[in-house]
C-alpha cells in the first residue's frame, strides 16, 4: 500500500528541472521589464505593470479551457473508464484553481493601475466586469466542490465547468453590448494599437515565464490531488476490508455456536 | 409522445401539490410584496425616476422571490425518497426537469401577474416606449431565471449547504440574462433604446441553456 502513495521519481526529476528553468525565466523576464524595457512615455514607470498585468490575464484565459476540457473528459469517462475519470478530474480542479490565482493578479494589478493612470480603482467597464464575472464563476466552482457530499464533488463541478465555459462567452458579449472603457486592446485594436518594439522583449519573457509558472503550479496541484484520490482510496479499500473481516469473523463464530 | 405525457404528468403533480398548499406562490408574493415596499421607501422615486429604474427592481424583486421558491422546489420531493423513486422510474430525467421547471415557471409568472399592477401603481408607471414588447420580454426572462434556477435547486440537494448553493451559481450564470432583460424593460419604460438587441440575447440565452440543463439532467439526477 504504502508504494503507490510515493511520488515517481522520474516525475519528480522532470519537476524539479521545470521548476529551475521557470525560475531562470522568471529572473530574466523580471529584468527585461524594470530594467530594460524602455519607461511609457505617456504613463511613467506605472506602464510596466502592464508586463505582470496582461501575461496574466491572457493566461487566465487559457486555463479555463483546460478545466473545460478535463471536465467534459470525466463526464465522458465516469461510467467508462473510473480511473481515466479520476486524472480529469484532477486536472479539473487544479485548472480552476490555476484560473482562479490568474485572474485574481490580474485584477489587482489591473486595480493598482486604473489607480494611478485613471484615479479610481475600479470602473464597471466591459473587460474588467467580464473578467470579475470569470472570477466569480471559477470561486463559485470551487466552493461547490467545497460544498458537495463526498462521492459527488467530482461530477458536481463538472456540470458547473460546463455551465460556466457556455456561459463566458455570452457574458462577455452582453457586457461588451452594455458598456466599454478599458483601453482598446492592445493588440489587434486598431491602428494605433501594438507595443513598440523595444518593450517586446519584456513582454515576451513575462509571457512566456508566467506560462511556465502556470504549467508548474497545474502540475503540481495534480499531482497532490492524483495523491489525495490515492489516499481516499486507500483509505475506502481498508474500511472495506474491514467490514469483509468482520463479516467473515460473524460468519465464523456463528458457524462455531451451530 | 411519450416523452410529452411524462412531463405533462409530472407538471400536473407539481401544479396539484402547490394548489393544495399555496406555499410556493403566497411566500413569493408576500416577498417580493415586501421588496417593494423596501424599495420604493429607499429611494423615494419621481416618476422619471422610477422609469429609470423600475425595470431593475422589478428584476431584482423576481430573482430574490423565485430563489426562495426553487431552494424549495426539490424539497418535496426529498420527503419519503419520492426523488429515488423517480430516479429508478424508466421515464426520462429530462421529463421531471422540463415539468418542475414548467411549474415553476407557472408559479413565477402568476406572481408577475399580481406584481404587473402593484409596480404600476406603486411607481406611477407608464411605459413610454412600446408596452406590448414586455409580452415577450417577461416569459423570457422569467423563463430564463427558472430553467437554470430548477436544475441548480436540484444540484444544491447534493450539497451540505442548500440555501446557499442556488444564489452561489445561479446569480453568476444569470449575469448576461439579468443584464439583458433588465435593459430590456427599461428601454420599453423610458423609450430611449431599442430592446431588440436584448430580446434577442435573451432567445439565445434561454435556447442555449434550456438545451444543457436538459442534456445534463440526467447526469445530475444520477450523480454518484
Amino acid at each position: 500500500m504504502q508504494d503507490t502513495v510515493q511520488p515517481k521519481r522520474t516525475g519528480l526529476i522532470i519537476g524539479l528541472v521545470w521548476l529551475a528553468l521557470t525560475l531562470v525565466v522568471l529572473v530574466i523576464g523580471f529584468r527585461e521589464a524594470i530594467f530594460i524595457s524602455p519607461t511609457d512615455a505617456a504613463q511613467g514607470n506605472v506602464g510596466r505593470i502592464f508586463y505582470w498585468h496582461v501575461p496574466s490575464a491572457m493566461l487566465g484565459l487559457v486555463f479555463p479551457y483546460v478545466n473545460f476540457a478535463a471536465s467534459l473528459a470525466f463526464l465522458y469517462f465516469r461510467q467508462r473508464n473510473p480511473l481515466a475519470a479520476l486524472t480529469a478530474d484532477a486536472w479539473a480542479v487544479a485548472a480552476a484553481e490555476v484560473t482562479v490565482v490568474y485572474t485574481s493578479i490580474c485584477l489587482v494589478t489591473g486595480m493598482l493601475w486604473g489607480r494611478a493612470v485613471w484615479g479610481i480603482w475600479w470602473t464597471w467597464d466591459a473587460r474588467l466586469t467580464s473578467l470579475l464575472l470569470l472570477w466569480l464563476l471559477y470561486v463559485a466552482y470551487i466552493m461547490t466542490r467545497r460544498l458537495s457530499t463526498t462521492g459527488q464533488t467530482s461530477t458536481m463541478g463538472a456540470i458547473i465547468s460546463v455551465f460556466a465555459a457556455i456561459d463566458v462567452p455570452l457574458v462577455y458579449f452582453s457586457i461588451r453590448w452594455f458598456r466599454t472603457q478599458h483601453p482598446s486592446p492592445v493588440f489587434g485594436g486598431g491602428a494605433d494599437s501594438g507595443l513598440d518594439k523595444s518593450m517586446y522583449p519584456a513582454f515576451e519573457w513575462n509571457i512566456l515565464a508566467w506560462f511556465m509558472w502556470g504549467i508548474f503550479i497545474l502540475a503540481f496541484r495534480v499531482a497532490v490531488e492524483k495523491r489525495q484520490q490515492r489516499v481516499e482510496q486507500a483509505a475506502a479499500l481498508r474500511s472495506l476490508e474491514g467490514d469483509l473481516d468482520n463479516f467473515n469473523l460473524g460468519g465464523a463464530e456463528r458457524g462455531n455456536a451451530i | 409522445m411519450n416523452f410529452y405525457w411524462h412531463v405533462w404528468a409530472h407538471l400536473r403533480k407539481d401544479l396539484q401539490v402547490e394548489w393544495r398548499s399555496r406555499d410556493s406562490i403566497t411566500g413569493m408574493l408576500f416577498f417580493s410584496l415586501l421588496v417593494v415596499v423596501v424599495f420604493s421607501l429607499a429611494f423615494d422615486p419621481t416618476a422619471a425616476v422610477s422609469r429609470q429604474i423600475a425595470g431593475g427592481i422589478l428584476w431584482m424583486v423576481l430573482l430574490f422571490a423565485s430563489t426562495t421558491a426553487l431552494n424549495q422546489a426539490w424539497t418535496r420531493e426529498q420527503r419519503n425518497h419520492v426523488l429515488d423513486a423517480q430516479r429508478m422510474a424508466p421515464s426520462s430525467a429530462a421529463a421531471l426537469f422540463l415539468g418542475k421547471a414548467l411549474a415553476n415557471m407557472i408559479f413565477v409568472i402568476a406572481v408577475e401577474l399580481v406584481l404587473g399592477p402593484l409596480f404600476t401603481v406603486f411607481y406611477n408607471l407608464h411605459a413610454l416606449g412600446q408596452g406590448w414588447m414586455l409580452l415577450a420580454v417577461m416569459p423570457l426572462g422569467t423563463w430564463a431565471l427558472v430553467a437554470n434556477g430548477t436544475f441548480f435547486a436540484a444540484l444544491g440537494l447534493r450539497t451540505r449547504n442548500r440555501e446557499l448553493m442556488l444564489p452561489l451559481v445561479l446569480f453568476p450564470i444569470s449575469i448576461p440574462a439579468l443584464l439583458a432583460m433588465i435593459q430590456a424593460t427599461t428601454s420599453i419604460l423610458t423609450g430611449e433604446n431599442e430592446p431588440d438587441l436584448w430580446i434577442r440575447l435573451l432567445v439565445v440565452y434561454d435556447v442555449v441553456f434550456t438545451t444543457v440543463c436538459l442534456l445534463l439532467f440526467d447526469t445530475l439526477l444520477n450523480a454518484e
